[in-house]
């Protein structure tokens, strides 16, 4: 059962992980990058499952503090890149002066 | 619990590839919600209720609210879409799934060799909490400040544009006031 919530966890890790370098959407960027933290955290309750121990699952209220946190921010500069920019192409923030 | 896990499984990996194949940002965001669901399930299945309910309640709850606001803000419309279309000749997808593929195999030789599958245990609220507030009360005081500082730092990043914009509007309807 744990074992299953590892694969579980590999593959939702693996899917945003391509989803993250296929994508040049910034918002699905971000997306992808949710997506693995979610996975990563599943990893943590899954191990602390098949352990007995409570601390997987605070890992995983850390990984949710962590995940809001930078999606606050990470949207927070999409707006400003939008705004400089008007569009969500990772690819035109190469040119940034200042 | 197996056979809820299982569906809960294939559920949140379905909508998972359904989010990161659309074009459209709000469908994705849209198939993203079932899937955080799907793995509060799982979790609840792996015998967390707690953070279960804590997954529900801030990934698709508070995190999804603030991607659909933004998204809404965007108004990427029609353009953004075509856009996508050019960017998405899929073969851009190839270079990712072969390394995706691998960190993949690399997870499954590990898990492979990881020995015999243990049950999942219980651990209740009770015990979650107990941890949260002796071992970790340092943690839980430095996610606090982690969210003070991010609050902090979005507010100083949208409020040059949300001002900007509010400056333009104030123009603009000076203009029209002032033109006739």
């Amino acid at each position: 059962m744990t074992h299953m919530g590892l694969l579980l966890a590999a593959v939702l890790f693996v899917l945003g992980l391509a989803g993250l370098l296929a994508r040049r959407n910034l918002l699905m960027i971000l997306v992808s990058i949710e997506i693995m933290l979610n996975a990563a955290g599943l990893a943590f309750i899954a191990a602390g499952a098949a352990w007995n121990q409570a601390d997987g699952q605070v890992m995983f209220l850390f990984i949710l503090a962590v995940a809001a946190a930078e999606v606050a921010v990470g949207l927070a500069l999409v707006l400003q890149l939008h705004h400089q920019t008007k569009s969500v192409d990772a690819d035109r923030a190469n040119h940034m002066r200042g | 619990m197996p056979v809820l896990f299982g569906f809960a499984a294939i559920i949140a990996i379905v909508a998972t590839v359904m989010a990161i194949s659309r074009l459209n940002a709000v469908h994705a965001l849209l198939y993203l919600v079932p899937s955080l669901l799907a793995v509060a399930v799982a979790i609840y299945a792996l015998g967390a209720p707690y953070l279960a309910a804590l997954e529900v309640i801030i990934y698709a709850g508070a995190i999804m609210v603030l991607f659909v606001f933004v998204t809404m803000m965007l108004n990427l419309g029609e353009a953004s879409k075509r856009q996508e279309q050019q960017w998405q000749p899929g073969r851009g997808w190839i270079g990712p799934t072969i390394l995706a593929a691998l960190l993949f195999a690399a997870f499954l030789v590990s898990l492979l060799r990881a020995g015999p599958p243990t049950a999942a245990h219980y651990v209740g609220p009770h015990d979650v909490g107990l941890a949260l507030m002796s071992t970790y009360v340092l943690g839980v005081e430095l996610a606090s400040m982690l969210l003070m500082g991010a609050a902090v730092a979005a507010y100083h990043l949208g409020v040059a544009v949300v001002g900007k914009q509010q400056k333009a509007t104030e123009a603009e309807t000076a203009a029209k006031v002032g033109a006739p």
